[in-house]
């Protein structure tokens, strides 16, 4: 009687095991990484037929398609209101709703650092998947590699992503208009300050959670409250957070831009937490809000839109567009002055995102 | 937030500045000097200057303890990094991009291979110490007399542990020395200081040291000094307090922070920096030049932990560049505006000058907050005018 064994390879240790050099080498290892975790967790037809690419469907009649990639190194890989993988899909996912497209494919890039917990290494590619899944998007490509211990923090994530943008739709930083009404979607600084707080271990009377979310669905509402070309720039305030966003807004526009302190949203917490460590909640990142700049119009059909979404309950309409040769941003403080709200000078807070 | 939202009240805001108005509306200009820089940072973040009359000036002096760190002393700090790998050098996050020579900072000393980190307080200096007893952990300790005690215990701290690989450099500067230095005729060819009318006093400064000690300097001088908290209505009822004292011809030290601040300050933290610092003869102060009794230096018996003496550091001074007025901004001769350099190639990111190097220097407070005044902003559109309507 023929005796030829079963193929078997021992699954991998979720539970134990360690990210080992081999996992990147190309071998027998990265297969079972690939197929035993990532095909496994993300899975899909594209991840599914195991190529080095995936073959996509082209977009629909009239529409564009719309890339943008995004490295994310954040520290701590976890934290409050999610880690580094639901933040790498958030991270692209939003780059590309804020053009206006409709996301549809990301391609993930792993760096793991030799040693890394497979559990951890676990939750996060789980947590991606969670997001994917509600931001309607599919993972349908990977690649992974292996640095040396103490050549990496744990996991460094890059992706980058495909969407679809329809005809009509044309948001771009350059088309700012004096008179334009800015908005923004909810409280500033969430996504920052829960960083910051983890990582110097301050405790607050309640835990600051990062606002870590995918925009398209809210990006989608706002095209439905009003015609494509009465939004005229989206952006989410991430690094640099929405001081940096509007500064970016106005110089590319060639415009000027007059806030008001006491319309602008930001937590009690995020307010303490940012007066204790001397830190302006204007500057703090976040990782699921929305700016938009939109024809006065329109505003109030728009703010209604965003106030009738869950991610934008908090929504506020925080200032103007002005005619200013300078491209200063101003602000008129809660005491009644006025004074600028400038780029960011240097690092307030590294590797968040 | 409960103790900072009532200092922060636009109707008190309103309410004051009429004051001010009526106390100011006397036909005459007003100048006061408000010498600490978080003072600066409170002026220029809430934007007070449109709620003060136009007769009365504001301005920005000296107390910003990153601003007034010499050239010589960053230098120093920055040679030790690099030729000692065993150091690992420790200071506070907004010293390290004080520009130094040859467009080095000890962030970009860092770059090139120094061991520098960043610490937010003395203790953690000391802490790390502790932890690496293989390494020289060497604390680079700025700032006036409020970040002195923290020094001066972790100094009396590695002394009582006999920790010997520990050690500080200390640039611990002294507020009333400069506060006098304003106004006496600079040695040189500084320029002398335009007429100031009275003082802001210092608030976390004054929480250690009282409001004694500027009362001498108050009768010399015959200027009025109000000690005042740093929100902004504290810093408008100051500004009131002063302007009664100048239209009534008094010259006395007033307290606007009695909920910090007491006429003997906080005895235990003088006798503590007593024990560990003496005066230094002469300091160099960046914009103002070498100015005598106006920092610390430690005291022998803890040499030991003494930086300077431990590596045999020398001190080199190196003047700021030529075109560089700050020296004339910190006496209120000019205005940031009036510097060549300012907004040019000296930015907050590309500092030349003492005055651009921290968020609490004049030229920076102005650049980063108050530049738009420097040239007419045209609103142009009606949904600016509704806007304001709503606001």
């Amino acid at each position: 009687m023929s005796t030829v064994k079963p193929g078997y390879a021992r699954p991998l240790d979720l539970r134990k095991g360690r990210v080992d050099l081999a996992f990147g080498a190309g071998g027998r290892a990265m297969a079972q990484l690939v197929t035993e975790l990532f095909a496994r967790a993300l899975a899909n037809d594209y991840l599914e037929r195991g190529d080095d690419g995936a073959v996509l469907p082209a977009p629909g009649p009239g529409e564009r398609l719309v890339m943008s990639t995004d490295g994310h190194v954040v520290s701590p890989l976890f934290f409050p209101g999610g880690n580094i993988g639901s933040l790498s899909v958030h991270g692209t996912v939003n780059d590309l709703a804020v053009m206006g497209a409709r996301p549809l494919y990301l391609a993930a890039g792993f760096i793991l650092e030799e040693g890394y917990p497979l559990a951890d290494l676990a939750r996060i590619v789980e947590s991606m998947a969670a997001a994917a899944r509600a931001a309607g998007v599919q993972v349908v490509t990977g690649d992974t590699k292996v640095v040396e211990q103490g050549k990496g923090d744990g996991v460094f994530i890059t992706t980058t992503g495909i969407g679809a943008l329809p005809a009509g739709r044309d948001p771009g930083g350059a088309r700012a208009r004096p008179g334009d009404v800015v908005l923004v979607s909810g409280r500033l600084g969430e996504h920052g300050m829960a960083i910051m707080a983890q990582r110097e271990s301050l405790a607050f009377d309640s835990e600051i959670v990062s606002d870590s979310a995918a925009l398209n669905g809210l990006v989608e509402a706002l095209y439905a409250a009003a015609p494509a070309d009465a939004i005229h720039v989206l952006r989410d305030p991430t690094r640099g957070g929405l001081a940096t966003t509007l500064n970016e807004i106005a110089a590319q526009s060639g415009v000027g831009m007059e806030l008001d302190e006491a319309a602008i949203p930001v937590s009690p917490q995020v307010r303490a937490a940012c007066e204790l460590l001397g830190l302006d909640p204007l500057y703090v990142a976040n990782e699921g809000k929305l700016v938009a700049l939109c024809a006065s119009e329109h505003a109030d059909a728009l703010l209604a839109a965003m106030r009738a979404h869950p991610l934008g309950s908090e929504a506020a309409r925080i200032g103007i567009v002005t005619a200013d040769p300078q491209h200063f941003v101003q602000l008129r403080t809660g005491v009644g002055g006025r004074r600028m709200v400038d780029w960011l000078a240097g690092e307030q807070l590294p590797r968040i995102c | 937030m409960k103790y900072v939202d009532e200092f922060r009240d636009q109707a008190l805001a309103a309410g004051l500045a009429r004051a001010i108005a009526h106390e100011a509306g006397t036909g005459r200009d007003y100048a006061f000097m408000e010498f600490c820089g978080g003072h600066t940072h409170t002026l220029s973040r809430y934007g007070i200057a449109d709620l003060l009359p136009p007769t009365l000036r504001m301005i920005h002096g000296p107390g910003c303890p990153v601003c007034v760190l010499p050239i010589g002393r960053v230098d120093m700090a920055i040679r030790l990094a690099l030729s000692r790998p065993e150091v690992i050098l420790c200071t506070y996050g907004d010293c390290l991009r004080v520009p130094a020579s040859d467009g080095l900072s000890l962030l970009k000393a860092k770059a090139l291979g120094a061991d520098v980190r960043m610490v937010y307080s003395a203790a953690d200096a000391l802490a790390l110490a502790q932890r690496e007893p293989g390494r020289e952990v060497v604390f680079f300790a700025i700032g006036f007399e409020t970040t002195t005690p923290p020094t001066a215990l972790v100094l009396r701290q590695a002394a009582q542990q006999g920790l010997a690989n520990f050690s500080v450099i200390c640039n611990h500067v002294l507020t009333p020395a400069a506060i006098a230095a304003i106004l006496e005729p600079p040695g040189g060819n500084a320029p002398q200081a335009v007429h100031i009318d009275g003082f802001i006093g210092p608030a976390h400064v004054s929480t250690i040291i009282g409001s004694r000690p500027y009362e001498a300097f108050a009768a010399t001088h015959g200027k009025p000094v109000v000690i005042a908290g740093f929100e902004p209505l504290d810093v408008m009822q100051a500004i009131l307090m002063l302007l009664r004292q100048v239209n009534t011809g008094r010259a006395e030290v007033e307290n606007e922070f009695t909920r910090a601040v007491t006429r003997d300050g906080n005895l235990k933290a003088q006798a503590l920096v007593a024990e560990v610092f003496e005066p230094r003869a002469s300091f160099e102060w960046r914009g103002l030049g070498t100015l005598p009794d106006s920092a610390l230096r430690i005291r022998p018996a803890f040499a030991a932990w003494d930086a300077e003496t431990k590596f045999g550091l020398d001190y080199t001074p190196v003047p700021d560049n030529k075109a560089c007025e700050c020296g004339a901004i910190l006496r209120g001769v000019k205005a940031p505006i009036d510097c060549k350099l300012f907004g040019t190639v000296c930015t907050p990111e590309t500092p030349m000058g003492s005055c651009m190097v921290s968020s609490e220097g004049a030229c920076a407070a102005h650049y980063n907050y108050g530049r738009f005044r420097d040239v007419p902003v045209q609103v142009t559109d009606t949904a600016a005018s509704r806007n304001q309507e709503t606001a």
